[in-house]
């Protein structure tokens, strides 16, 4: 059945993800990560998804990155399911979906240096010589808000942000159109955060592009997110704008994060004293 | 380049020391070379006095070491009793026998052990791997006596490889061919060997150094980009994974003297084993210090090389010293 109720980039139909648990011998315990999931993502559009840990989010990201093979469902992406494709087809795709990773520190190679980051996946893909390649990588560099005169410099040189950068600029250079920002910006401090999310935002309408963006921070959802999906036990149990999520919340589990976001006035008062 | 000459400072000092050592432990050990001569009748006392003199066994331990230092300096490396001629060229022909087992097994190893390392690892606790897990402890349990017994059996029974020496009779005779040919049959038992007791733990190592690395998130978001396996494990994740693997290298360099001893002791393969054995047993004391110096120097080389080869291999090593 292909769906053509209304242009989207990627549909996501029933998906269901499953861990055995081989580590103990003889055990069958299965443990479901994703338990029917399904949901359309329009071009341009950024989607939230939002979840508590171990709701199932970090999975989706790396089903939908084909970095994990679903249990059964499907992903259709530019005409094609790509659950069913063979690694050598799923290369062809790969480079339309890209992801950004939480840690910027282990998501970059150690031993590279900030042009080897951003020319390697173009190599991989063989997209363009020894010239190109560099010159595409600078002029990445410089649309993420790095400097030119930083190519030469390794990864241990930068600060979480920069490093940030550089992986989001890594992620944007092979022209993907879906990008996955799997907690991309939990591990930086506030006010880099800050300026991160302005980049995301800037670099969605210079290169047309379409997000998800992971998150368990319901506030920054919504500001960066046209539509929020909320994640329950690898469901997704409730979604819509961001202003019914926050005000009008009918799950139990958008209850909780919306309880969690500071200053918000459901709160519930922590005793002072321990 | 400092840091390369604190190294070779470093690895005089600990040669000094090894020497001065083992030359007070050899001195600690009760009797010597002419020990046995004196219980033996025949031989009169002031013969065996006469002997010690001119061998200069009577001098005090200083006096000996001084001369000892003059006559490696010399490359004399001391004087062998039982064989009568200076322990330089002695060690020297023995070591090369050693060593082209070694280097050999040591190349064989490695070459064997990276790909099943890695393939382990990139199927850890699948098929393969379990295979190969279940292989490498099987041969670790066996002690490498038992494997060079059983091969040796397995010589004499099938009669295809020779049980032992570094050549056949009428060597000297064989055209430059088949002298060739007659060297490898003899080396592929101890070659064998020495690779099954080395495997192992290279592999362990080389299984443990990249599983540890594959999971990273730099390696998925390669994966992302739609790299090719066979790129992202030996471009991305064997250099990740290699500092330890290096170091283990640099001891199995290390151990290229040491490590066939015993093999070359059971087949009688005519390298540093037997004559050491030999020569601890007779007492025969220039010629243990030189293999054990011998040794040292290896190690310390060994070691040495591992560094020169991380540095050359790890960009952040080669920053890091000039920030210091």
């Amino acid at each position: 059945m292909r769906c053509t109720r209304m242009p989207s980039l990627i549909q996501v139909e029933h998906l269901v993800k499953r861990y055995s648990g081989r580590r103990v011998p003889g055990s069958r315990e299965v443990m479901s990560a994703l338990n029917d999931v399904s949901f359309s993502l329009a071009p341009g559009r950024t989607l939230a998804l939002v979840g508590e840990s171990g709701s199932g989010k970090s999975t989706l990201a790396l089903c939908l990155a084909g970095l994990e093979r679903p249990t059964s469902g499907r992903i259709w992406f530019g005409g094609r399911d790509i659950v069913a494709l063979d690694e050598k087809e799923l290369r062809t795709v790969r480079p339309q979906i890209q992801l950004v990773f939480q840690d910027p520190v282990s998501s970059l190679n150690p031993r590279f240096t900030a042009l080897e980051i951003l020319r390697e996946p173009l190599i991989v893909q063989r997209s363009g010589g020894r010239r190109e390649t560099s010159e595409s990588a600078l002029a990445m560099l410089e649309s993420v808000g790095l400097s030119r005169e930083m190519a030469s410099r390794g990864v241990g040189e930068f600060s979480g942000g920069q490093r940030q950068r550089l992986a989001i600029a890594r992620a944007l250079s092979l022209a993907p159109k879906l990008v996955i920002l799997d907690e991309a910006l939990s591990a930086l401090d506030c006010s880099v955060q800050a300026q991160i999310a302005n980049l995301l935002l800037e670099l969605q309408s210079s290169f047309a592009l379409t997000y998800l963006f992971i998150t368990h921070d319901l506030a920054m959802a919504a500001h960066l997110g046209d539509e929020i999906a909320v994640m329950d036990r690898g469901r997704v149990v409730e979604q819509g704008v961001p202003e019914k999520i926050l005000h009008t919340p009918e799950q139990e589990a958008t209850r909780r994060l919306v309880a969690a976001i500071p200053g918000s006035n459901v709160t519930p008062r922590l005793p002072r004293a321990l | 380049m400092r840091f390369l000459l604190r190294r070779l400072i470093h690895a005089i000092f600990l040669l000094l020391g090894v020497s001065i050592l083992t030359f007070l432990f050899t001195s600690l050990a009760p009797g010597d070379y002419f020990g046995e001569m004196r219980l033996n009748p025949h031989i009169a006392p002031e013969t065996v006095t006469a002997l010690r003199a001119q061998y200069q066994l009577n001098r005090p331990l200083p006096v000996r070491y001084w001369r000892w230092v003059k006559s490696v300096v010399h490359g004399d490396l001391g004087f062998s009793f039982s064989y009568n001629s200076p322990v330089g060229p002695l060690i020297w022909v023995r070591a090369r026998n050693t060593l082209l087992l070694t280097v050999t097994a040591t190349l064989l190893t490695w070459g064997l052990a990276l790909p099943l390392g890695v393939w382990s690892a990139e199927r850890l606790g699948r098929l393969p791997d379990t295979v190969i897990s279940w292989a490498m402890a099987g041969l670790l349990v066996v002690p490498d006596l038992l494997i060079a017994l059983g091969l040796l059996l397995f010589a004499a029974r099938s009669g295809w490889f020779p049980t032992g020496g570094l050549a056949s009779v009428g060597f000297e005779s064989l055209s430059p061919l088949d002298k060739l040919r007659d060297l490898a049959l003899h080396m592929i038992l101890p070659v064998v060997v020495l690779v099954l007791t080395a495997l192992p733990l290279v592999v362990r190592h080389v299984r443990a150094a990249m599983a540890g690395v594959l999971d990273a998130p730099f390696l998925r978001a390669a994966r992302g980009h739609g790299i090719r396996r066979y790129r992202l494990l030996y471009r991305y994740a064997l250099p990740a994974a290699a500092n330890p693997l290096i170091s283990l290298f640099g001891f199995s360099i290390g151990a290229l003297l040491s490590s066939s001893l015993l093999v070359e002791v059971i087949m009688s393969w005519p390298g540093m084993g037997p004559l050491l054995v030999e020569a601890i047993l007779a007492r025969d004391l220039y010629v243990v210090i030189g293999g054990v110096l011998l040794s040292t120097l290896f190690l310390v080389a060994g070691n040495f090389g591992a560094d020169l080869l991380l540095y050359w291999a790890d960009p952040r090593i080669r920053t890091e010293p000039e920030a210091k």
